[in-house]
């Protein structure tokens, strides 16, 4: 959280991250490493997948730190496994969204006229959609999706808030002195947007893509929750279903309810909290400005 | 521009987002593989109700007579017809959102309304004691209400207050009370959001030249927050509850999951797993409009909030 003085500072060169964007960076970074090792460092092999009922639920102790699942499969190697899930789906999903958004609200912008109606009115209607709806319209197309019909489904709307945050940005930047200068040098419109927008506009692109990263676990593990989300061996959201429907018999049912619901805090946290120092570092007067513009951005919630 | 003018452009915007939604359903629908006939007759159902089913629907047509044919149920106002056992006779789609259509705005209400009397007090107190213990307390509580995911908190609600206190009715059951939970459940999700947006807004107004001016003037402190401050605040504030009301009428997903619950969202989802053509495009055509109305909503409110706008 910022004050006058601090944004006043923002305006003229950009303070350093704060804290609490560290915070979040450093929670993300927890994230990463557990996505990339997880499945060495998990104490269990699971990919054999095996059954023994006799040790349904256990609690936690040297064996199994965090305790089993109905099956008696140790929490603590599906909880790294998942983060394994989570973080391939979450990356590849950002990067798909941003990349398409960011090229199509740079052209909208800086073209303008038709090219900017067909794009704005296509975004409009995918706004007018509650997005999970639309991802759950495309995932339930077939009776098991896989990865790939999960990641096009969050992609089908996801990129609509980059093309947004693009879009805003070049109509800010095409008046500047620089993009005039290039255009009196008779630089090509390809070289213009490459070399002299796409760069400026990477700041707010960030604060998108780190609210995004948060978005994109939340709508996945809802996806799983429902039991329509991509047939992965282990997802947090799978692990929050089961969880669910065994919460009435034991009582260590209810801490293996709260080891996934943990981790997808611990992610949306961190990508919060870098998001909102992003937003500060890149573009101070964003914070608080009412409008679309900031409910756009307001949380997870909104669009990937 | 009048607000004649305004009313009819945005009108005219909105009937082409629906339509467009619709356009794009359709498209949708008819363009994965599956039968929608043999999730609504069973596999091995006789030649002759398949026939039935997909003269109800319409399958027998070309794409673009059903189109026109679901367009004209939408004039009619009946969104066609169910077509569960190929009666076209039997229930209509508008009769089955009007059957969950109450339970949706129910929740609608009450979340909203725990969202509200929870995030209105916080934000503004963590915006008047900025930089305070109170402050950071409203931050975490409002950043855990973010990032907590309702798959986790939702089922502990239910068994904090069905199981183990035994104080609420639980799923399934049926009365007023029984909304007490599954509310609370979407209240407290929705309340992070909105305190974290009234709290920013609050900061922001409160460095505003009028602000200074009427505290300059003497003006009590009290009157200075109520009259000055606030009423500018809420402007982004009304925003976010605006849509986050359109998004809770087109059905609270999770919450009606893990609650069992009946609504629009529930309905959608089941249409779109048994692949009940006039069904799903009944809902995401009742669930495009709502948006775009909330949305309209949403922008008139302005006009009575802030004078400024009307006359812009």
């Amino acid at each position: 959280m910022t004050g006058p003085a601090d944004r006043a500072a923002g305006r003229r060169r950009g303070p350093a991250l704060s804290p609490s964007a560290w915070l979040g960076l450093v929670m993300l970074a927890v994230y990463v490493i557990a996505g990339i090792a997880g499945p060495w460092l998990a104490p269990y092999d699971l990919t054999r997948p095996h059954v023994e009922l006799a040790h349904q639920f256990e609690a936690g102790s040297a064996a199994h730190w965090l305790g089993t699942d109905a099956s008696g499969r140790d929490a603590l190697s599906q909880l790294l496994w998942g983060a394994r899930s989570a973080l391939e789906l979450s990356v590849i999903v950002v990067a798909i969204s941003s990349a398409i958004g960011l090229l199509v609200g740079t052209v909208a912008g800086w073209f303008g006229g038709a090219v900017d109606e067909i794009v704005m009115r296509t975004v409009d209607v995918l706004m007018a959609f509650p997005g999970i709806l639309l991802n759950i319209a495309i995932v339930a197309t077939v009776a098991r999706p896989g990865v790939p019909l999960t990641i096009a489904a969050l992609c089908a709307n996801g990129w609509v808030g980059y093309a947004r945050v693009a879009r805003g940005q070049v109509l800010a930047l095409r008046d500047r002195d620089y993009v005039a200068a290039a255009v009196a040098l008779g630089a090509s419109n390809r070289r213009i947007m490459l070399r002299h927008l796409v760069p400026n506009l990477m700041g707010p692109a960030m604060v998108q893509m780190s609210f995004g990263l948060g978005a994109v676990i939340i709508v996945e593990a809802s996806l799983s929750f429902l039991g329509i989300g991509p047939q992965l061996d282990y997802t947090w959201g799978a692990m929050l279903d089961q969880a669910r429907n065994f919460l009435w018999n034991t009582d260590w049912v209810r801490v293996y309810a709260l080891v996934p619901g943990l981790a997808i805090t611990w992610v949306v946290l961190g990508a919060n909290l870098l998001g909102d120092g992003l937003r500060d570092r890149f573009d101070p007067r964003q914070r608080g400005r009412g409008g679309a513009g900031a409910a756009g951005a307001a949380g997870p919630s909104g669009r990937a | 521009m009048t607000i004649g003018s305004f009313l009819v452009r945005r009108l005219g915007s909105g009937a082409l987002a629906i339509l467009g939604v619709s356009i794009l359903t359709f498209g949708f629908l008819h363009l994965v593989p599956g039968d929608p006939v043999d999730h609504l007759a069973g596999g091995d159902a006789p030649l002759e109700i398949r026939r039935k089913i997909e003269h109800c629907m319409g399958l027998d047509r070309s794409l673009p007579a059903q189109f026109v044919g679901f367009l004209g149920h939408v004039v009619d106002g009946t969104l066609g017809n169910q077509c569960r056992n190929g009666d076209p006779k039997g229930p209509t789609v508008a009769a089955r959102v009007a059957e969950v259509m109450p339970h949706t705005l129910a929740l609608a209400v009450c979340g909203m309304l725990v969202a509200v009397v929870l995030a209105l007090p916080l934000g503004i107190a963590a915006a008047i004691r900025r930089g305070t213990w109170l402050d950071t307390a409203a931050t975490v509580v409002s950043l855990s209400g973010i990032a907590v995911p309702q798959m986790m908190f939702a089922p502990l609600i239910l068994l904090w207050g069905f199981i183990a206190l035994g104080w609420f009715p639980g799923p399934t059951e049926v009365g007023p009370s029984a909304i007490i939970l599954p509310a609370f459940a979407v209240g407290t999700h929705l309340m992070a959001m909105l305190a974290r947006m009234t709290r920013s807004s609050m900061v922001e107004v409160l460095g505003e030249d009028y602000v200074r001016t009427a505290r300059a003037k003497g003006l009590g402190e009290g009157r200075v927050l109520a009259l000055h401050a606030l009423r500018n605040a809420l402007l982004p504030v009304i925003t976010v509850v605006g849509l986050q009301f359109g998004s809770l009428l087109s059905g609270a997903i999770i919450i009606e999951n893990v609650f069992s619950r009946p609504g629009l969202g529930a309905t959608l989802v089941d249409a779109i797993k048994e692949r009940n053509y006039p069904v799903v495009q009944g809902a995401v055509l009742v669930i495009a409009a709502i948006y775009v109305a909330v949305n309209l909503i949403v922008d008139l409110s302005y006009g009575l909030t802030d004078p400024r706008i009307r006359r812009a």
